[in-house]
């Protein structure tokens, strides 16, 4: 029932926005703030109540949809579930937050749709059905695209067509390899479907998964659509959607197909190492904010998928403590990125600088959220980033190697990011009329900016309280184990 | 004087098609005696009167019919699968009324209504036929009301266009359909159905495979399946907005419905030579579709190429041959029928509001400007391609399933592939309206249009069972289970 109400209480919001008629776009905007804090708050009522020592399925919620191909709607939460959910809900609350304090155009479609976003990537990551799980995850692209073909930016409609045909080709795929599972094992049910070793089906699912990650060399779509939409839509992309992606190489992937997943490993953590090596590269080199942000998640979600596809426990445990903090990180990226832009009106690094002086609260948070990105000991990001090495390196040295590069490069690109917002001399395109952080800003970013700090401090409050203690016990015994 | 021998005739059994028929009777007649301003309410009343009750009449029949009988010396069907079919028609029919209410034709309001109740009651007669004289009867029975309907704005150069392009190569379609039949008859010696599939062990095998190949591409004609869909984009794009919408869903409801019973119940012992033609007609529908509408400009000829790759969707249910398939068939034309008649009917409203064809561009800002119907259009938009939360995304996943079951996955990818192709003509519709200012000349003709409540009542229904058919798809699987129960797959 809760996790019932964990979906569909902001897609129920995003309706009642759309349909009142609210007497100013204030109103519905402040009523789709109302929603995303409710939900907030219901997430964090359902975090405290957890039993962090059970690995099994928690809220349960089962009814029959079509049964005589063995679809329901069954959803649940497992607790690693339950830390992407909270992800999902805190960046959404964020975003929400931050569009109502920029008084986007039409504010209340806008807000409906980022809550309907939400809805559908908290059904993604609690959905306990094939089908279910397909259905959420087509829901996510229709808000988006929307939010980015109606208030991105003046590529936008080239953005949108790449974006939308690159994924919907992966997730098409997908369709066919959740059909050809079903029905090879009579039910769509994930809490019953047993191993499947069908090279074919788990292509299928890698085709839409290595899509939306994206893993190299999948990521046509990414610069354009990271740059084109709104900060926070790019903020909800690169921090949520994209670990829906690498969830989905968790609870479907290494799930149900653990012989494919062995014989595939090379080829799959070959190409994420490229694409953490390339993307770093292409963060240092790139021109602009968004760019730099762009590329490093292209980059810091590549390594995700190493972590995951260590698949043994420390790699585990890193990959789902990265999903968590690379997600608020490149939200308070994006997000400050959109205040940079707002007051610049470019993104184009060579035209900014010199922002730090007088603007002290701009120039805290941007340097902690990039310190953090960058891995400095102590970070949350590194400990994800650690637990990823570790993990990959009973794999073989040759794959932490290159991952030990990729850090050395965060550091280069975050720093270059810093030193040509923030220091140097002022740019053409800074003037003084560029305020400090706005009040309404602070307290959006502040309060990410926290969260993160506290994880670094606890990065236990999440590895601890997830895979029930041990991976290998909260999904099936179904890991090989670690060499 | 000599007895000539009659069959006994099941009254009961014919009601939808007597209903529809006494209603095209009474918008035929009545109006004579009315006077002029009453005419278009008075048919359109006596319209809605009629489908409801046809579609009542099956109903009631669907829930009497637990076995299949043949009636009418076997030359017609009572079975559920007919009356499944012949409610999609009328409830087809009766959203077409509501788009077709605000649609005004000086003279000829009386003689529209009769075509539109009369082509429907030549479909239901055409679903429920048991043989092939009856099911060459109901195809020109309702066939010539079409054409006479595609033609019926005769003040205009493009509808006549429309009506004449389809007379000739729609009586082309029949005229390969009769001579296939012909040709089945002569080798079989049988004009019933269940007969045909008794006598084809001693048939002459080239005759009874070449008339099955003509009858397949004549209902092709009828289904508007690649490359038997020459006459769609042009009649689709000249006819009647109105028209066009009833069309597009009652047609391929009747043609779709047939085809599979005729090929499952006559032809079972050459199932290894349809089953496969047609998965190849599923293909050449699907890429011809979908890569002739990418260029479309106009969007009701969009539209039409879009309906030629929906039969190749239709007709891989059938090319499957299983019981699955035949419930994914019932099922994807439910939503598909919905969704086709709503896009039109939106399609119509915003024809009426420019007076002029609707291109790509004529929609630009729709979607501010009017947000019931542009949202009501995006969803049909994205369901069309088959997302959630349309009744489509359950069709194609079944169409998908029964293909997969089947053994014949390629199906489905070559399904998924031309799913993506589609993408980008549908959700150039969502671009227009949302993401385009309207553009300078686009405004409305003739200042602010009045509300049509008859066509928006018609696009919420059609919204209703586009999302109801998700979400309570259950019960709605049920009913295309039992009626395709009737039939004996050969898978």
């Amino acid at each position: 029932m809760l996790t019932s109400i964990l979906i569909f209480l902001p897609i129920a919001g995003a309706l009642f926005v759309w349909i009142v008629p609210w007497p100013t776009p204030r109103a519905a905007g402040g009523a789709a703030l109302l929603v995303a804090l409710a939900e907030l708050i219901v997430w964090v009522n359902r975090t405290l109540n957890f039993d962090y020592g059970n690995p099994g399925l928690q809220d349960e919620a089962s009814h029959s949809w079509f049964s005589d191909l063995g679809v329901s709607y069954t959803v649940g939460l497992f607790d690693f579930s339950l830390w992407l959910v909270g992800l999902t809900v805190v960046v959404t609350t964020a975003a929400v937050a931050y569009g109502f304090w920029s008084g986007r155009e039409r504010l209340g479609v806008y807000l409906g749709l980022l809550l309907f976003l939400e809805g559908a990537t908290v059904g993604v990551f609690a959905a306990q059905d094939l089908l279910l799980f397909y259905v959420f995850w087509e829901a996510m692209m229709i808000p988006l695209y929307i939010l980015i073909g109606v208030w991105g930016g003046p590529g936008r409609v080239g953005a949108t067509i790449k974006f939308v045909i690159y994924t919907l080709a992966g997730s098409l795929l997908m369709l066919v390899s959740v059909i050809a599972l079903g029905l090879s094992a009579g039910t769509f049910d994930m809490r019953e479907i047993g191993e499947s070793s069908s090279t074919w089906i788990f292509l299928g699912f890698a085709a839409a998964f290595a899509v939306k990650a994206p893993i190299w060399p999948f990521h046509g779509w990414l610069p354009d659509t990271y740059r084109e939409s709104p900060a926070e839509v790019s903020a909800i992309l690169s921090g949520v959607i994209s670990k829906a992606a690498t969830y989905g190489f968790l609870r479907i992937g290494l799930v149900f197909f653990p012989s494919v997943v062995a014989d595939w490993r090379t080829v799959i953590l070959v190409l994420a190492t490229i694409g953490l090596v390339y993307g770093s590269l292409l963060a240092f080199r790139a021109p602009d904010i968004r760019g730099v942000i762009a590329y490093s998640s292209l980059a810091q979600v590549n390594l995700i998928v190493i972590g995951l596809f260590a698949v043994n426990d420390s790699g585990l445990s890193g990959a789902l403590l990265q999903m968590v903090t690379h997600g608020l990180v490149s939200a308070v990226l994006f997000l400050l990125a959109g205040a940079v832009e707002r007051r610049a009106a470019t993104g184009d690094l060579s035209r900014l600088g010199g922002m730090a002086r007088g603007r002290p609260i701009l120039a805290t948070t941007l340097i902690t959220a990039g310190v953090i990105a960058l891995a400095v000991p102590g970070s949350s990001v590194f400990a994800g980033e650690f637990l990823i090495l570790n993990g990959i390196f009973t794999r073989g040295w040759g794959w932490a190697v290159a991952g030990a590069v990729a850090i050395v490069l965060a550091a280069m690109y975050m720093l270059r990011l810093i030193s040509a917002v923030l220091h140097r001399d002022p740019g053409p395109a800074v003037t003084d009329a560029a305020l400090d952080l706005r009040p309404a800003e602070i307290s959006v970013i502040v309060p990410l900016v926290t969260v993160l700090l506290a994880l670094s401090f606890w990065p236990a409050a999440i590895t601890d309280h997830s895979f029930g203690g041990r991976p290998a016990d909260s999904l099936g015994s179904r890991f090989e184990a670690a060499p | 004087m000599t007895k000539f021998p009659t069959p006994s005739i099941d009254w009961a059994a014919l009601s939808p098609e007597l209903i529809l028929l006494g209603g095209a009777a009474v918008c035929l007649l009545v109006p004579l005696f009315l006077p002029h301003a009453w005419r278009r309410h008075f048919c359109a009343f006596v319209s809605i009167l009629s489908f409801v009750g046809a579609g009542a009449a099956a109903i009631a029949l669907f829930q009497m019919d637990e076995t299949a009988t043949a009636i009418v010396a076997d030359a017609i069907n009572r079975d559920r699968l007919a009356e499944l079919a012949q409610v999609l028609i009328a409830g087809s029919g009766l959203l077409a009324v509501g788009v077709s209410y605000a649609y005004v034709l000086r003279e000829r309001m009386g003689e529209y209504y009769t075509l539109l109740l009369a082509a429907s009651a030549g479909m239901c007669f055409f679903v429920a036929a048991n043989n092939l004289m009856t099911m060459f009867l109901g195809l020109e029975w309702f066939s010539i009301s079409l054409y006479i309907l595609c033609a019926i704005a005769i003040e205009e150069p493009v509808s006549l266009e429309a009506g004449l392009k389809y007379l000739i190569v729609g009586s082309f379609g029949s005229a390969i359909l009769l001579f296939g039949s012909a040709f089945v008859y002569g080798a079989t010696g049988a004009i019933g159905f269940a007969d045909i599939a008794a006598a084809s062990g001693d048939a002459d095998q080239l005759f009874l495979v070449t008339g099955l190949a003509m009858i397949i591409v004549g209902l092709g004609f009828k289904a508007s399946a690649a490359p038997f869909h020459m006459w769609t984009p042009d009649v689709y794009q000249g006819a009647p907005t109105p028209v066009t919408a009833f069309m597009s869903a009652a047609t391929k409801i009747a043609a779709l419905v047939l085809t599979m019973r005729l090929l499952v119940t006559a032809f079972p012992s050459e199932e290894n030579l349809w089953t496969i033609s047609l998965a190849v007609i599923v293909c050449i529908s699907l890429a011809w579709g979908n890569l002739g509408a990418l260029v479309q400009t106009d969007v009701k000829r969009m539209l039409a190429y879009s309906s030629i790759s929906h039969a190749g969707f239709l007709l891989m249910p059938i090319a499957v041959a299983s019981p699955l398939g035949g419930r994914a068939l019932m099922y994807y034309l439910i939503s598909y029928a919905a969704m086709s008649i709503g896009a039109f009917a939106i399609v119509a409203a915003r024809e009426r509001e420019l007076a002029r064809p609707v291109t790509l561009d004529g929609m630009a800002g729709m979607g501010w400007e009017r947000p019931g119907m542009g949202a009501a259009m995006t969803l049909f938009m994205f369901g069309f391609i088959g997302l959630p939360p349309a009744g489509l995304f359950i069709g194609k996943f079944y169409a998908f399933s029964a293909a997969v079951d089947r053994g014949w996955a390629w199906l489905a990818v070559v399904g998924a592939i031309a799913t993506v192709v589609s993408i980008y003509y549908y959700l150039g519709v969502v671009r227009a309206m949302y993401f385009q200012p309207a553009a300078v000349g686009v405004a409305s003709a003739g200042g602010s249009p009045s509300r049509e409540l008859a066509l928006g009542t018609s696009v919420l229904l059609a919204v209703v069972v586009t999302i109801g058919s998700f979400v309570a798809a259950q019960p709605l699987l049920d009913i295309a289970t039992d009626a395709v129960s009737v039939l004996s797959f050969p898978h």
